[in-house]
C-alpha cells in the first residue's frame, strides 16, 4: 500500500514538473467569474460593439445569449445588428479576402480564443496596446509585437506608451526590457475602469469559449455524487459477497 | 421443468449459450489473490465500450471534410443535445484509456504475466497497444485543429525518413503532397471501421488465451498445481462470477469517479488531454511554435528525438522509436528468472524495474518538451536505459539472487 501511495505521488507531481517549464510573457489573471451573470452580459455588450464588426464567434448563436439571463427581446433590441434572426450565427460581413488586404492578417473567429489564448493572455493583451509610429495602424502591443489589429477600444482606455529599460541579463548582455506603461492621452474612462470592461469581456470569451460548462458543473456535481452513494453499495456488497474467502 | 429453462435447453442444443457462460464466467477459476493492479484489465474493456458507444454517437454529427470538420465538433459541442458530453466522455476516454492501459501492461512486468504459459496472451496484448496507437493517431486528426494537422504531418513525415520509397510512402499514406481533405477522410474511415475492428479481434483472442491457460496473480505461481481431487477446481481459484464482477465493479465506479472528475470539471486536464493549441482551425500555411504529440507518444517522440541524423536523414531515429516497441514482443523469452512476481525476484530485477519506469516516465515528460542540449543528452540516457532494460534482460535475470516462490497463493 505504501509502495502504490509513493507511484501515485509520483504520478501527481508530472504536471507540476511540465508547468516548471515555459512562462515568458507577464501575463496579468484575470478576473474571470462565471456565476456573475451582469458582467458576461455587460461583456457580451463590449464583444457585439468592439468586437463582432472584424471577428466572427462563427459557432456562436445570437439566441445562446439567453444562457446568461438575457431574454430574446433583449437581444434582438441590443445586440442583434448584424442578423435577422436569434438563431442565426454570430458571423461578419467583411470576407477574408477584404480582411487580408485591410489588416494584412484575417481576424481570427473568437467562438474559442479563449479556449486556444487564454483568459490571462486575453486579459492582459487588450491591455497592452501602445502607440507605435512604425506600425502601419499606429498601434503596437506588447503581448503580441507587430500586431495586425488596431486599438479597437482607444477611446475608453486613452493612448498609452511603452517605456524600456535596459536590463543586464546573467551572461553579462545589455537587452531591452518592458518596464512600464505611460497613459500620455486618457480615455473616457478611468484605467481602473477600463480594466473592469476588459475584465468583463474576457469573462464573457471565456463562456462563450463553452457555453455548456455552466451545466457541466452543476451535472458533475450530480454524478460524483450519485457515484458515491452507488460505491458504498458496491463495496459492501463485495465484502458480503467474500466473507467466505479466506 | 420452468418455461425458461426449457427455453435454456432449446437455445443450449443449438447454441454453446450455457457451456460459455460457464466457462468465461461462472466456473472460470481465478486466483483469489487478486491486488488494485488486477483491476485495469476489465477497466480497459469498460473504457473500449465507451468509446465505441460515444465514437458511434459523434459520427452522427461530425463532418470528415477539411472544410467542415473544425466547425462541425464545434456543432456538437453547443448545439447537438448533450453533444458536448459525449464529445468530452469521447476525448477523455482516449487519453484514460492509455492511462488503463500503461497500468495494466506495468501489471505485467512487476508479476510476470508474460511468460511461459502466457506469451501469446502478452504478444496480443502488445498487438492491442498498437492497434490503440495507431487509433489514437488517426482520431486526432479528426478535430482538424492546429495540433491535429502538424502531428498529423510530423507523424506522416516520419515514413518519408525510409530510404528511396520513403518520399512516395508518404504520399501514398497522405493521399495528397501535404495533410489535406483526403487525408481526412481515409483517417476517418480507418478510425471508425477498420482499428475498432481490429481491436475487438484482437481483445477477443487476448481473453480466449487468457482464459485457455488461466490468469496469473500477485506471487506468480501457478494455481492448477494444486486441484480439489474431487471437483479437480483449483485450490486457490474462485469463480470470476460472482466474486470479480462484485468486485470489478467497485473498481468500475472508483474509475468512474476519477474519469468523471475529469470530464465534468477539467476535460482539458491543463492542456494535457485537450490542448490549447487545437481549439485554432488547422492551418496549412502557419506552423505552430512548438508541435507536441499527446502525452501518451510523448515517450516514443522523445527516443525518436535523441537519435541523431544520420547523413541528414532521421530514419536512425524513426528505426530506434520501432525497435522500442517490437522488443516488448520478444519479453516472455528474454526473461530468464525462476521466478515469475516482483515478490520472489531479486534486487537486481528490481533496481532494473525501477529504472525503466523512471527513464519511460522521464521520456515521456521530455517528450512534451523543446528539444534542448541538455534535454537531448537526458533523453539519450532514457532511451540508452530503456533498450538496456530488455536487451541485458537474458544476463540480469539469470544471475539474479531470487528468493524461493510459495506453493500456494499468499493472499
Amino acid at each position: 500500500m505504501k509502495r502504490l501511495k509513493n507511484f501515485l505521488l509520483l504520478l501527481a507531481a508530472a504536471p507540476v514538473l511540465a508547468f516548471a517549464a515555459g512562462a515568458t510573457v507577464h501575463l496579468d489573471k484575470a478576473p474571470v467569474n462565471l456565476a456573475d451573470q451582469d458582467s458576461l452580459q455587460r461583456g457580451a455588450r463590449m464583444f457585439v460593439n468592439y468586437c463582432l464588426n472584424c471577428h466572427s464567434a462563427s459557432a456562436m448563436r445570437y439566441a445562446r445569449l439567453q444562457d446568461i439571463g438575457l431574454t430574446e427581446d433583449q437581444i434582438k433590441d441590443n445586440l442583434m445588428f448584424a442578423a435577422e434572426k436569434p438563431g442565426e450565427l454570430m458571423k461578419v460581413g467583411m470576407t477574408k479576402a477584404e480582411a487580408k488586404a485591410w489588416f494584412g492578417a484575417t481576424p481570427p473567429d473568437l467562438s474559442v480564443i479563449a479556449r486556444s489564448r487564454g483568459a490571462d493572455w486575453l486579459y492582459t493583451y487588450l491591455r497592452s496596446f501602445y502607440r507605435d509610429d512604425t506600425r502601419a495602424t499606429g498601434w503596437n502591443n506588447t503581448v503580441f509585437d507587430k500586431v495586425g489589429m488596431p486599438h479597437v477600444m482607444w477611446s475608453l482606455q486613452g493612448e498609452q506608451v511603452a517605456h524600456y529599460k535596459t536590463v543586464v541579463d546573467h551572461e553579462g548582455k545589455e537587452t531591452h526590457a518592458f518596464d512600464r506603461f505611460e497613459l500620455v492621452k486618457p480615455g473616457t474612462v478611468t484605467l481602473a475602469e477600463y480594466d473592469a470592461q476588459v475584465g468583463d469581456l474576457v469573462n464573457y470569451l471565456v463562456w462563450m469559449g463553452e457555453p455548456a460548462q455552466l451545466q457541466r458543473k452543476k451535472l458533475g456535481v450530480i454524478v460524483l455524487l450519485f457515484l458515491g452513494v452507488f460505491f458504498v453499495v458496491a463495496y459492501y456488497l463485495k465484502k458480503e459477497f467474500w466473507k467466505d474467502i479466506h | 421443468m420452468s418455461a425458461l429453462q426449457k427455453m435454456m435447453g432449446w437455445v443450449d442444443d443449438r447454441f454453446p449459450l450455457t457451456a460459455t457462460y460457464k466457462a468465461h464466467l461462472s466456473e472460470y477459476y481465478a486466483p483469489k489473490n487478486f491486488n488494485f493492479w488486477y483491476f485495469f484489465g476489465s477497466l480497459a474493456l469498460l473504457v473500449l465500450v465507451l468509446q465505441i458507444v460515444t465514437g458511434i454517437f459523434l459520427t452522427m454529427n461530425y463532418k470528415p471534410d477539411a472544410e467542415l470538420a473544425f466547425a462541425s465538433v464545434e456543432y456538437i459541442m453547443r448545439d447537438v443535445d448533450w453533444g458536448w458530453l459525449i464529445r468530452y466522455m469521447h476525448s477523455t476516454g482516449a487519453s484514460m484509456f492509455f492511462v488503463v492501459v500503461y497500468l495494466h501492461m506495468f501489471r505485467g512486468l512487476m508479476y510476470g504475466s508474460y511468460r511461459k504459459p502466457r506469451e501469446l496472451i502478452w504478444i496480443f496484448g502488445v498487438m492491442i497497444y498498437l492497434a490503440l496507437m495507431a487509433e489514437a493517431f488517426l482520431g486526432y486528426l479528426l478535430p482538424w485543429g492546429q495540433m491535429s494537422y502538424w502531428g498529423a504531418q510530423v507523424i506522416v513525415n516520419l515514413f518519408a525518413a525510409v530510404p528511396f520509397i520513403g518520399e512516395d510512402l508518404s504520399i501514398w499514406i497522405r493521399g495528397d503532397y501535404v495533410i489535406g481533405d483526403a487525408t481526412l477522410n481515409r483517417f476517418f474511415a480507418f478510425h471508425v471501421i477498420a482499428l475498432p475492428l481490429v481491436l475487438l479481434g484482437l481483445v477477443v483472442v487476448h481473453l480466449v488465451a487468457l482464459h485457455e491457460v488461466g490468469s496469473n496473480n500477485p506471487d506468480g505461481v501457478e494455481i492448477k498445481k494444486h486441484k480439489d481431487p474431487v471437483t479437480h477446481i483449483p485450490l486457490d481459484g474462485i469463480p470470476f462470477h460472482p466474486y470479480y464482477t462484485v468486485k470489478d465493479i467497485v473498481g468500475v465506479i472508483v474509475f468512474l469517479m476519477v474519469f468523471s472528475a475529469i470530464l465534468f470539471f477539467a476535460p482539458e486536464m491543463g492542456g494535457y488531454f485537450l490542448e490549447a493549441a487545437n481549439f485554432v482551425p488547422a492551418d496549412p500555411l502557419q506552423t505552430p511554435q512548438h508541435i507536441a504529440p499527446l502525452w501518451y507518444f510523448t515517450p516514443f517522440y522523445a527516443i525518436l528525438r535523441a537519435v541523431p541524423p544520420l547523413f541528414g536523414s532521421q530514419f536512425p531515429g524513426v528505426v530506434a522509436m520501432g525497435m522500442s516497441i517490437v522488443l516488448m514482443f520478444f519479453l516472455p523469452w528474454l526473461d530468464r528468472s525462476k521466478v515469475k512476481s516482483i515478490r520472489y525476484r531479486g534486487p537486481i530485477y528490481k533496481i532494473a524495474l525501477a529504472l525503466f519506469i523512471i527513464s519511460f516516465v522521464g521520456l515521456g515528460y521530455l517528450g512534451l518538451l523543446p528539444s534542448t542540449p541538455v534535454a537531448t543528452l537526458v533523453a539519450q540516457v532514457f532511451s540508452v536505459i530503456y533498450f538496456l532494460f530488455f536487451l541485458l534482460m537474458p544476463w540480469y535475470t539469470s544471475i539474479d539472487k531470487t528468493k524461493p516462490e510459495p506453493e500456494r497463493v499468499t493472499g
